[in-house]
């Protein structure tokens, strides 16, 4: 007997060793609808373990942070970095709520009919380090330097401004594990943000978080966005998952798995924030912020809708013309901007709707109590018709400049001579309605001599409105019928 | 730099090695693959628990430290305390038995036997994660050839650099 233990001491001690670490890991899964997190022995010796083995990283982690603080606060721009990290700061906060907020709105639009709704805000986080990780493929574990005494429980969210993390899992009284979102244990419930499909997010054998077992949909397509669901009782509705990268075959099945591109980028963590509390009231700060967003929106709103007035403008700042309505919203009649080149069109040529008659021509030469507009001299339409364009063109220029002229009626002699001679013409600018005609006359009298189908039209109106007969017969009728 | 298994026998370690070597590379383990994303197919552990086998050639202690490291390696994880330790000391017990019979201070025997060993490891985490507790395990061939090589390679050179802190007993 003595000799069989003897010869055999090494085998031995091997398979006890084997033996006792084999019921070790059967104690440890064999609790039916345990809690992940460890407990007893086996959270003691994670503690020592971390304990060991985290001060050490701290150190060359706080050193780091500190050499580059150091040289960031103190010799680098000391003002501007400081308020860059608290610009930070607060747009961190914002894009948070900012997330959560739209997506309350979408939500809120389908659901605005159901009662006894409840939304999880986020009250309070607490920024922690990554100061390690697992250092294995087969766990996507990081630790963090916030533990217990930090306030930091077993199964809160992690997070960064970009998108979700993970989630706590041994906390240790310093320290503490946080399972990250791409490990294939872990399990998050997302949503996709367009075609409001729901599934369980994991990672998959390569590290990357997929959403498993979705039922085939066309719809879904790389780039939309998933958020999170809120279905999982540990990460708040709305906060930012990633993108989908690609939808893969199940290979288990008929069903598909979405690949999807974490926004936070998990291989480069650095600070995460740890979400400690939050509640179904909207939490002041965020109520602050939300007003001070209205406020700021409804100043951007004045500024871009001028029949819009702030009532708690001063009164030097309101229009005479506004008007109180019902709901107690002032408001002031629409003025249209000024017409850069006026036209016929042009409201300040309209008299108003109560001198109107029916049937009454506005422009003279259209109702027929004005000179028609002759057909230019053979001289003029012998130049060429892109000559005619920077006149008229000019003349609207100095139409604009001279608004005492506007609705004026010169003679046609007057219109062709400064048709003929621009910058002579330049002093007594002739409004747009009536230089138009001529120009138009001019040209057409041109396709008449030339017929030439090519010629550019100096305004965009009509030619049958001016055209002469003469001008017409571009396709003459077959001799059959003379 | 090769020697004989009986001169090898006759050189130790100071003690504060003993202690510092494990918790260095499982502090290394955890903080270098914090900033280098690709260095968790290197298994620094894997490596000095080898070590530590093939230069003891004690199976016993071998089989003791290999489990004590893999534990602590299971304790980084949230995996249940043991598939590590299961794995590294069985690997242990194989590389002090061999410390026994051939030479280990061959930089081709180093190579060589931290190869097979890392493929061994993965083949019984594979077993023990996917088989035995019914949990996620990607096998993936190349990407295990890889890493098998990638930690031969280092585990040479890390070898020859341990080796400069023996002392030679006389």
């Amino acid at each position: 007997m003595e000799s069989f233990f003897s010869r055999y001491r090494n085998a031995l001690v091997l398979i006890s060793v084997l033996l006792a670490q084999v019921i070790g890991l059967a104690v440890q899964v064999r609790r039916p609808g345990h809690s992940p997190e460890d407990k007893g022995g086996v959270l003691l010796i994670r503690a020592w373990v971390t304990g060991i083995v985290t001060p050490p990283e701290r150190l060359l982690h706080n050193t780091g942070h500190g050499a580059r603080s150091l040289w960031m606060n103190y010799v680098d721009l000391i003002h501007v970095r400081r308020q860059n990290q608290d610009l930070r700061a607060q747009l961190d906060r914002l894009r948070l709520e900012e997330a959560s907020l739209a997506e309350d709105a979408r939500q809120g639009e389908r659901l605005q009919s159901l009662l006894g709704f409840r939304e999880k805000y986020v009250y309070k986080t607490v920024l922690a380090q990554v100061i390690g990780t697992s250092g294995t493929e087969q766990s996507e574990v990081l630790l963090i330097d916030k533990g217990a005494r930090d306030g930091v429980r077993s199964d809160m969210p992690v997070i960064t401004p970009d998108g979700i993390v993970g989630k706590t899992r041994d906390v240790f009284a310093h320290s503490s594990q946080v399972l990250e979102v791409s490990d294939p244990t872990s399990g998050a419930g997302v949503i996709l943000q367009n075609t409001r499909i729901r599934g369980v997010l994991r990672g998959n054998s390569w590290g990357q978080p997929e959403i498993v077992n979705v039922s085939p949909d066309e719809r879904i397509k790389p780039g939309e966005p998933v958020l999170t669901s809120g279905g999982d009782a540990i990460f708040p509705r709305g906060l930012a998952v990633g993108t989908v990268d690609r939808v893969v075959p199940d290979p288990d099945g008929t069903l598909v798995n979405v690949l999807i591109k974490p926004a936070a980028n998990l291989a480069k963590l650095e600070e995460v924030m740890v979400i400690t509390s939050t509640g179904s009231q909207m939490p002041a700060s965020m109520q602050q912020d939300l007003s001070d967003a209205q406020q700021k929106a409804s100043e951007i709103l004045a500024e871009r809708l001028p029949s819009r007035v702030d009532p708690n403008a001063p009164p030097s700042q309101q229009d005479d013309d506004a008007t109180v309505g019902p709901d107690g919203e002032i408001t002031r009649p629409m003025k249209p901007p000024q017409a850069l080149h006026p036209d016929q069109y042009t409201p300040s040529d309209t008299p108003p709707a109560v001198d109107l008659k029916p049937g009454q021509r506005l422009a003279p030469e259209l109702a027929g109590t004005g000179d028609a507009p002759s057909p230019k001299p053979a001289a003029h339409t012998a130049a060429p018709a892109a000559a005619a364009v920077p006149a008229v063109r000019k003349s609207e220029d100095q139409s604009v400049k001279r608004p005492e002229s506007e609705g004026s009626v010169e003679t046609p002699g007057s219109a062709a001579a400064k048709h003929e001679a621009p910058s002579a013409a330049a002093p007594a600018a002739k409004p747009k309605k009536a230089a138009e005609p001529a120009g138009d006359a001019g040209d057409h009298a041109k396709s008449a001599s030339t017929n030439d189908t090519q010629s550019v039209p100096a305004s965009p109106q009509p030619p049958a409105a001016s055209q002469p007969p003469a001008a017409q017969p571009q396709n003459p009728p077959p001799q059959g019928a003379a | 730099m090769a020697s004989s298994r009986t001169e090898v026998g006759n050189r130790s370690y100071p003690l504060f090695i003993y202690l510092l070597i494990p918790v260095l590379a499982l502090g290394l383990q955890s903080l270098l693959s914090l900033y280098f994303t690709r260095f968790d197919i290197i298994d620094l552990p894997l490596l000095v628990a080898i070590y530590y086998a093939v230069v003891r050639q004690e199976p016993i202690s071998a089989t003791l430290v290999g489990g004590l490291i893999g534990i602590a390696q299971d304790a980084l994880t949230h995996h249940p305390l043991g598939i590590f330790g299961i794995s590294k000391s069985v690997i242990g017990y194989l590389a002090g038995s061999l410390g026994m019979r051939v030479d280990t201070e061959s930089h081709g025997t180093r190579l060589l036997l931290v190869f097979v060993f890392t493929l061994l490891q993965s083949g019984i985490l594979l077993l023990l994660q996917r088989y035995m507790l019914g949990q996620p395990f990607a096998w993936h061939g190349t990407h295990e050839l890889i890493r098998a090589a990638a930690n031969a390679l280092l585990g040479v050179v890390l070898f020859s650099l341990i080796d400069l802190t023996r002392r030679t007993e006389y």
